[in-house]
């Protein structure tokens, strides 16, 4: 199944598994009460085992973890951001298409 | 025939191609629903529906659209969750292109592809989205806690969400272009009885100014020809949808003024064995109920042009 490709991170082990990645990670900020987080959902899934390896797909609750999405300014969701080497290199706000999120992973892979 | 080769494609899994592949699930058609995300379509991202018959104490949106997925799901209704890149819809043989290339080819189709929120079109609304220019209030709401915020718009969508994020926000500024409302007269009383709900009537915003923290104010021009400032940290756009039809042939069928397909009261377009219901057809009005409606007279239309294909009397 493609969800165990996708790993899941609170604001405590956010610096041990995002900043101090060795792969470049796509962090999904999303909430359940959130429809358009859903519909991006089987897009996340299909990603995660595409880039398998290459970069690393993962999943933050905001209701659960609100001081990651704080910090960068989070004010709507889905949003994606995409970090590398620790650094947020970019990010997109809206449950967008594959081709989308595909052109932002080629700026890390 | 090929393996792809379905008597009916439906393309879109809202409310109108969830029921549209009810009826086909039942009629035991070859089909298949083709959607870009999860099923559920614009009704994923409402609050709560007060106006679907049977759920007589209301239900959530993303509920409502759960149980109409589990209802198709019963019926094994073949889905295929992949964005439509194009399609060519004259000839007897319907072609649906995908964004991976893969064909899939269908005798008749029902297009269901919906609408999306309208944009503004002001100068800062493409910078600062996603820094508190939202068109979700289900999904934005939450990050406005005791913060000062506007919507604009004036139609059900617009004062329903309003409510919503009072829960929310300690001020909801509604700034509506006319001097009365479009939306629902219930929904226009519990606005009106709502004290965290403030209106600004014969206004239009006509721009977002933002700061390194996001949004920082509008810039509201007044019909009266006055101008003037609103300090709100979000702005919260609800003026209605525009169509999805990036991928449709638009030069093959036949569109309105807005991009919308039009269709007869049978859901048929100008094309044979090509059909229209729910949000992305031509009409006044835009309902959960009636996109339920649009998807089942769709599917029967496009059930009688098959029975009319396959008849030896009309080879």
């Amino acid at each position: 199944m493609a969800e165990k490709h996708v790993i899941t991170v609170n604001d405590s082990e956010f610096e041990a598994k995002v900043k101090n990645s060795e792969l470049p990670c796509l962090v999904d900020f999303w909430a359940p009460w959130c429809g358009p987080c859903k519909s991006l959902g089987p897009v996340i899934d299909e990603l995660a085992e595409e880039y398998d390896g290459k970069v690393q797909i993962v999943k933050m609750n905001v209701d659960d973890s609100p001081a990651t999405p704080g910090k960068f300014g989070i004010k709507a969701i889905p949003t994606l951001i995409l970090f590398k080497d620790g650094e947020a290199v970019d990010r997109i706000t809206g449950a967008v298409g594959k081709a989308q999120l595909k052109d932002l992973l080629s700026k890390v892979s | 025939m090929k393996k792809t080769d379905y008597q009916m494609i439906i393309v879109g899994g809202g409310p109108a191609g969830l029921t549209a592949g009810l009826y086909a699930a039942r009629g035991r058609l070859e089909t298949v629903l083709i959607e870009k995300g999860a099923t559920g379509g614009q009704v994923l991202v409402t609050d709560w529906v007060d106006n679907y018959p049977g759920f007589y104490d209301g239900i959530a949106g993303f509920e409502l659209m759960e149980k109409m997925t589990a209802h198709v799901n019963r019926f094994d209704l073949e889905k295929k969750f992949a964005t439509v890149a194009s399609m060519n819809l004259q000839g007897e043989q319907k072609v649906i292109t995908l964004e991976s290339g893969e064909e899939v080819t269908g005798q008749t189709v029902i297009i269901c592809t919906g609408a999306k929120p309208r944009k503004l079109g002001i100068p800062g609304e493409e910078e600062l989205l996603g820094q508190g220019v939202s068109y979700c209030a289900t999904c934005d709401g939450p990050f406005y806690r005791d913060q000062e915020i506007a919507v604009v718009g004036g139609g059900n969508t617009a004062i329903q969400e309003a409510l919503h994020l009072t829960k929310f926000a300690s001020k909801v500024t509604v700034i509506h272009r006319r001097d009365t409302l479009r939306a629902t007269a219930i929904l226009q009383e519990k606005a009106f009885a709502e004290e965290k709900i403030e209106f600004i009537w014969d206004a239009q915003v006509s721009e977002i100014i933002g700061n390194d923290e996001g949004v920082a104010s509008l810039k509201i021009q007044h019909n009266d020809g006055t101008t003037s400032d609103l300090g709100v940290t979000g702005f919260f756009v609800l003026i209605g949808v525009a169509p999805n039809n990036e991928m449709l042939p638009l030069k093959q069928l036949e569109t309105d003024a807005g991009g919308f397909i039009i269709t007869d009261h049978e859901m048929c377009t100008k094309l044979p064995g090509v059909y229209a219901a729910g949000d992305i057809r031509s009409k006044n009005s835009r309902q959960i109920i009636n996109a339920a409606g649009d998807g089942a007279t769709a599917e029967l239309s496009a059930e009688h042009y098959l029975s009319n294909m396959a008849s030896p009397a009309n080879p």
